[in-house]
């Protein structure tokens, strides 16, 4: 796959917009609007931004698990086959198979009542032909990849027996199963100890690392960003507001929000009580402003900011939806 | 094959029965003096004096206390006697043995009926919750639960019976006899009694289905590849077989209660037959062992329903 078009992405999804509650045709509650990206074969990418923002319903729409009264528009181009208009057979063959998900609740979104080493099974046998020795063999080799102590005896355990750092562990021997092309990860840390945490995304890092299997981060902490992935993907009520190298958004961001976000986190070498904060509230996908969406909240707002923004190259590799980001110089992170 | 958490269950289980069993003989032993007439009087037979009357009932030992009595049958009972019909003088074990088989068939018969039908039933509704569907299943279920099973039993006599003589109206082979004239003859009452059932059945599992299908892992099996089917078919009844068998042991019980009427509509020598017969008549021994077999047997299904649990749901296991 990888010779026939090494330069198109793996992925490439374009003017992608969610919505809700679809009466003749039209969408009544748009969620996300014209959100548009790319992820190269074996990248890691994380999309970050508030509660709310839009990140984990594209993270769903990417396999198509958005409820039934959800509504898709744009295109969601897989090796260039538009999943956005794929029928739900060719759906079950992509979901698992091309493009896996790791939730954020280990307990809630393992099976109760199955073993562990069943459930990685049926995505095995659902996906590829294999004996019942095979899939037991793949599926403890899997086990023991994604660094669960015991295999053999876990394989035959239920979810409630594991710890949730395990129980995570083995969601992703699930989604590593079939090895996809495509990890997309819905805050796969939030639920777990710090300590846990950190084990985990090393261990996704590097399993993508070994396998070559792109990954997008959706996540609102910004340190995990920064030490997995490799690009990061800003949202902001619904739209993508800034996509550039992690690196440089994190030092040098171009848009005010990731600006402000990068402020707000909480650092150690500043005075207590000093909590840098972004004010006023996000706003509601039912009353969005015309023009910038962040413009109630920006503090460099002014003429101009009135006009609906475009995602525009702002230098080579990064993209910023704000008129002013070639001129503006923000403060990133504190190094 | 029982673990130590379950022969503990086990034991306990046992040792509730106990008071369960004495109160529910004590009670209905109390109720059956309560009422008005004598087995006595039966005995004596037409025209009999008042000397003669009394005479019976020193012979069979009426004239004694109630507690001594009841505490009479008790001490046979704990022995395995339970005694004799007053009126027949056939060991109640022996009249126990002949009729019980034939009322566990036709609640075995109209426990299966419910499943098989109220499962797809369910199912159906579930998939399709909001539907037309689902809304026709519920409406459908809802009649089901609401008819009274005696009622159906006396129309289905009439229709399938009498008029359309599809079905014998009365009587009854043992299965142990001639299996198939039994499944014939047990189809009508099993179907009166099943049809409440297989409404309670499609009722409970669509709305523990409907619950389950939105929970978290649910979107697992979808990012899996799984298709609807299998989603539905093999984790969704799986996640609510718990609420299936609850639904189902309470079902058995209540169908167990339920024979009593439908056997004398259809004339079927079960246990509800006899209980009927033998309190009209006051043969106390008979309503005891009677009550006796009932209770046993609601007690065990429970018993064999809370074992099944730990089975069904690994997570019950481990408390």
């Amino acid at each position: 796959m990888k010779d026939m078009a090494p330069d198109s992405p793996l992925l490439r999804v374009e003017g992608l917009g969610i919505g809700f509650g679809a009466r003749r045709g039209r969408i009544a509650l748009r969620i996300t609007e014209g959100v548009s990206f790319d992820i190269a074969r074996g990248e890691r990418v994380g999309l970050v931004g508030e509660s709310g923002c839009g990140k984990t319903i594209t993270g769903l729409s990417l396999m198509r698990l958005l409820p039934g009264n959800a509504r898709i528009e744009g295109r969601i181009l897989l090796d260039g086959e538009d999943l956005a208009k794929a029928s739900p057979p060719r759906m079950r063959k992509i979901r698992g198979k091309r493009i896996a998900m790791i939730f954020q609740e280990p307990m809630s979104a393992l099976d109760p009542v199955f073993t562990i080493g069943a459930q990685i099974g049926e995505a095995l046998t659902l996906h590829e032909t294999v004996t019942r020795a095979e899939c037991r063999e793949r599926v403890v080799e899997m086990l023991a990849a994604v660094g669960i102590p015991a295999p053999e005896k876990r394989h035959d355990e239920y979810p409630h027996q594991l710890s949730g750092g395990m129980r995570q562990r083995a969601m992703i021997a699930m989604a590593l199963i079939c090895k996809p092309e495509l990890i997309v990860a819905d805050e796969p840390t939030t639920a777990l100890d710090v300590t846990i945490q950190a084990q985990i995304m090393d261990l996704l890092r590097d399993l993508s690392e070994r396998t070559g299997t792109a990954l997008l981060f959706i996540t609102h902490d910004l340190g995990v960003v920064a030490e997995t992935c490799t690009r990061m993907i800003t949202m902001y009520a619904g739209q993508v507001v800034e996509d550039a190298p992690v690196d440089a958004a994190l030092t040098r961001p171009r848009h005010p929000y990731t600006s402000g976000l990068l402020r707000s986190l909480p650092q150690l070498n500043r005075a207590r009580g000093e909590f840098a904060f972004i004010a006023g509230r996000v706003p509601s996908p039912a009353a969005m402003p015309a023009g910038c969406r962040f413009r109630s909240r920006c503090e460099l707002a002014g003429p101009g900011c009135e006009a609906p923004q475009t995602l525009e190259r702002v230098e080579e590799g990064r993209l910023a939806r704000c008129h002013r980001a070639p001129d503006l110089d923000l403060p990133g992170a504190v190094a | 094959m029982l673990n130590q958490v379950q022969r503990r269950m086990l034991m306990r289980r046992v040792l509730q029965a106990i008071p369960v069993l004495i109160l529910a003989t004590f009670s209905v032993f109390m109720l059956l003096k309560m009422l008005p007439g004598d087995v006595a009087i039966t005995l004596a037979g037409e025209n009999a004096t008042q000397e003669r009357i009394e005479e019976i009932r020193t012979l069979y030992g009426l004239d004694r206390p109630l507690l001594v009595q009841y505490g009479d049958w008790v001490w046979g009972a704990v022995q395995g006697d339970l005694s004799k019909s007053l009126l027949s003088g056939e060991a109640v074990s022996d009249t126990l043995a002949r009729v019980f088989p034939n009322t566990l068939f036709i609640v075995a018969y109209a426990i299966l009926l419910a499943v098989l039908a109220g499962v797809p039933l369910g199912v159906l509704a579930a998939s399709r919750a909001g539907g037309w569907a689902d809304k026709l299943v519920m409406v459908f279920s809802s009649v089901g639960v609401a008819l009274p099973n005696f009622w159906l039993a006396m129309i289905f006599v009439g229709a399938f019976a009498l008029n359309r003589q599809w079905f014998p109206a009365t009587g009854f082979t043992p299965a142990s006899e001639d299996f198939g004239a039994a499944v014939w003859q047990a189809t009508l009452p099993a179907v009166a009694l099943a049809a409440s059932g297989m409404a309670e059945v499609a009722r409970q599992l669509r709305s523990s289905l409907v619950e389950v299908l939105e929970s978290q892992h649910f979107r697992t099996l979808h990012a899996k590849g799984l298709s609807p089917r299998a989603i539905l078919w093999k984790h969704g009844l799986r996640n609510v077989s718990v609420n299936l068998l609850t639904v189902i042991s309470l079902l058995v019980n209540r169908t167990l209660a339920a024979t009593v009427v439908v056997e004398v509509v259809f004339a079927i020598p079960g246990i509800g037959a006899t209980i009927v017969d033998a309190t009209l008549r006051r043969d106390f021994p008979v309503v005891q062992g009677v009550v006796l077999a009932m209770v046993v047997t609601v007690i065990v299904v429970n018993l064999i329903a809370d074992m099944l649990y730990s089975v069904l749901d690994p997570r019950i296991a481990q408390r």
